[in-house]
């Protein structure tokens, strides 16, 4: 008898770790799954890119569509743009004004201020607020155009949805945010100019003369270039994730919010690449 | 399953008459979900078949497979001699002018006008037209369905079997050569359904197409259908004239009947 107590005892730890072990096996295929269904999705992505980038240079360019698609990206999304772009150069002129007075730097504001509007500010926050408001739309557009099975409708009449809906819709984001960006730039400036003249009497023109003497043409154009990046990058997220969504409505909010936070994402990441490269220059 | 062969058998389509659709050991799964499992159905030239089957039985995805909306998992399609399973793109779209597919949601354009939702197709298939020829056209479909006063409203001021019948009328205006009608009465009143059998008795007669019409609606398969065929569990249950099918002593055909 006194044998069979260890056995007794030892029992129940088997089985212990006999569960434990079934429960770290479950967690890894749980973790693989998850991080192949991440690269699958990425792939995906990469897949649908090419899609478009090759539907885009095939015969028949939906011209049409695409002017309309640039004036609803524009047209949606310019008030939110103007009140954001004056804001900002506002916030930023006030607020480096002090710290500029305990330097003695002053006459440093303008082109202080242009220079981080131009190469930062003024290219992140309007990819963001666009990826907000057309990556999201988009997203939902294409979602509920894809469970009311508009997308197969299109095909079956013969146009090819790529080319009508992604392509148009991913140029035009590519083409007019970059110019979101630059009206956002000036309105900016502007914005700073009432922030910095709160108790001063420079005029407009004397201002923007100060700023723009510091703003090189290498500050310019490579956030002009990131800035193409970025409209392409709302447009194909926005599109791509309209045009895979599930089954039900349900699938249609999804695709929306997850093509906010995928484009503001990559948005984010793209910029602290583009960074990088533009130091080494 | 003896009784499918002897009703194909009898059927005095297969000697006269061309095939239009041939659809072989048809599979079709989603995950785990065998949805169809061997299916094989003909359609021939001038004819109306009708396939009836529960609802959840396939029926969509069968022509949604067939106009490859959706791919196969085996088994082939021949349309009009070509096989659509090994079409590309540019091929496939050549057979789907051929086609015109009435979806059972209607899929209607939300951001277009109902005028815009019929031009949309006629203009892209139909390139050579001329505008008055396409506004002719337009109005001719519309009347067919009985709602011409609805061309400049927007899909969402219509009420459900008002967007049915655009629908339809969006598919008709390209007067294709095959038809697949995906359940063309549900969610109507009888005389409207009554309507839209008629109306796809005409077009048949008119046009000379060859159509599917999917259904639950018995009146609408008395009224259109030359021959039936029933799917159940993912099978071909039964296939034959619509009087074999009245006449059937099997239980769960004489459920559909009664
Ligand atoms: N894209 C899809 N993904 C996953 N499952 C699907 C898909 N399409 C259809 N199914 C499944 O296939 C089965 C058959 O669907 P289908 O729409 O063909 O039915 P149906 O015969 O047309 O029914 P109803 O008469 O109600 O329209 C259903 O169980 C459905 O859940
Ligand atoms: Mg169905």
């Amino acid at each position: 008898m006194k044998k069979l107590i260890p056995i007794i005892q030892l029992k129940p730890s088997v089985e212990q770790a006999k569960n434990h072990a079934i429960k770290v096996t479950e967690k890894t295929f749980d973790i693989s799954n998850k991080a192949s269904g991440f690269f699958q999705e990425v792939a995906n992505m990469f897949l649908f890119a090419a899609q478009t980038f090759k539907a885009t240079f095939s015969r028949d360019f939906e011209f049409k569509e695409f002017l309309r698609q640039c004036y609803q990206i524009g047209n949606k999304s310019l008030p939110l743009i103007s009140v954001t772009g004056i804001i900002i150069g506002l916030v930023l002129a006030i607020q480096s004004r002090p710290t500029l007075m305990n330097f003695g730097a002053v006459t440093m504001l303008p082109g202080m201020v242009a220079v981080s509007l131009i190469r930062e500010m003024g290219p992140v926050i309007t990819a963001l607020i666009c990826a907000g408001k057309i990556g999201s739309g988009m997203g939902a557009e294409l979602g509920s155009m894809k469970v009311t099975e508009q997308i197969d409708a299109m095909e079956v009449s013969s146009t090819n949805p790529m080319r009508f809906l992604v392509v148009t819709r991913v140029l035009a984001a590519t083409l007019m945010i970059p110019l979101l960006v630059l009206y956002a730039d000036a309105l900016g400036l502007i914005g700073s100019w009432a922030g910095a003249n709160i108790k001063g009497d420079v005029t407009f023109i004397l201002y923007c003369r100060q700023a723009l003497s510091h703003v090189h043409f290498m500050d310019f154009l490579p956030a002009v270039i990131k800035t193409f990046v970025f409209g392409s990058i709302i447009g194909l997220v926005g599109c791509y994730k309209g045009y895979n969504a599930g089954r039900g409505t349900e699938s249609v909010g999804k695709a929306a919010n997850s093509a906010v936070v995928l484009a503001s994402l990559l948005v984010i990441m793209v910029d602290l690449v583009a960074v990088q490269i533009t130091d080494m220059l | 399953m003896d009784t499918t062969k002897t009703a194909i058998a009898d059927s005095s389509y297969v000697k006269t008459k061309k095939l239009v659709i041939d659809v072989k050991n048809l599979k079709k799964s989603f995950g785990t979900q065998k949805v169809l499992q061997k299916i094989s159905m003909q359609l021939f030239d001038g004819e109306n078949l009708v396939v009836l089957g529960k609802s959840g039985s396939g029926k969509s995805v069968l022509v949604k497979c067939i106009i490859r909306l959706l791919e196969a998992d085996g088994g082939s399609i021949d349309i009009m001699g070509e096989n659509v399973g090994g079409l590309h793109q540019d091929g496939l779209m050549e057979i789907r002018k051929k086609i015109g597919f009435l979806f059972q949601s209607g899929a209607l354009y939300d951001s277009m006008t109902v005028r815009e939702n019929l031009e949309f197709p006629l203009t892209r298939i139909k390139k050579d037209l001329t505008r008055a020829a396409v506004n002719e056209k337009v109005k001719e479909a519309l009347e067919n369905v009985g709602l011409l006063e609805a061309i400049d409203k927007m899909p969402a001021q219509l009420s459900g079997g008002m967007r049915k019948r655009i629908s339809l009328a969006r598919t008709i205006v390209l007067d294709p050569m095959i038809m697949l009608y995906d359940e063309p009465t549900t969610g109507l009143d009888p005389i409207t359904s009554d309507e839209i059998s008629i109306l796809i008795n005409d077009i048949q007669q008119k046009y000379k197409t060859s159509s599917i019409i999917i259904t639950h609606d018995i009146a609408c398969a008395r009224s259109t259908a030359n021959r039936v065929v029933m799917l159940h569990e993912g099978q071909i249950y039964q296939e034959g004239s619509l009087e074999s099918f009245e006449k059937s002593e099997d239980m769960f055909i004489k459920s559909f009947f009664k």
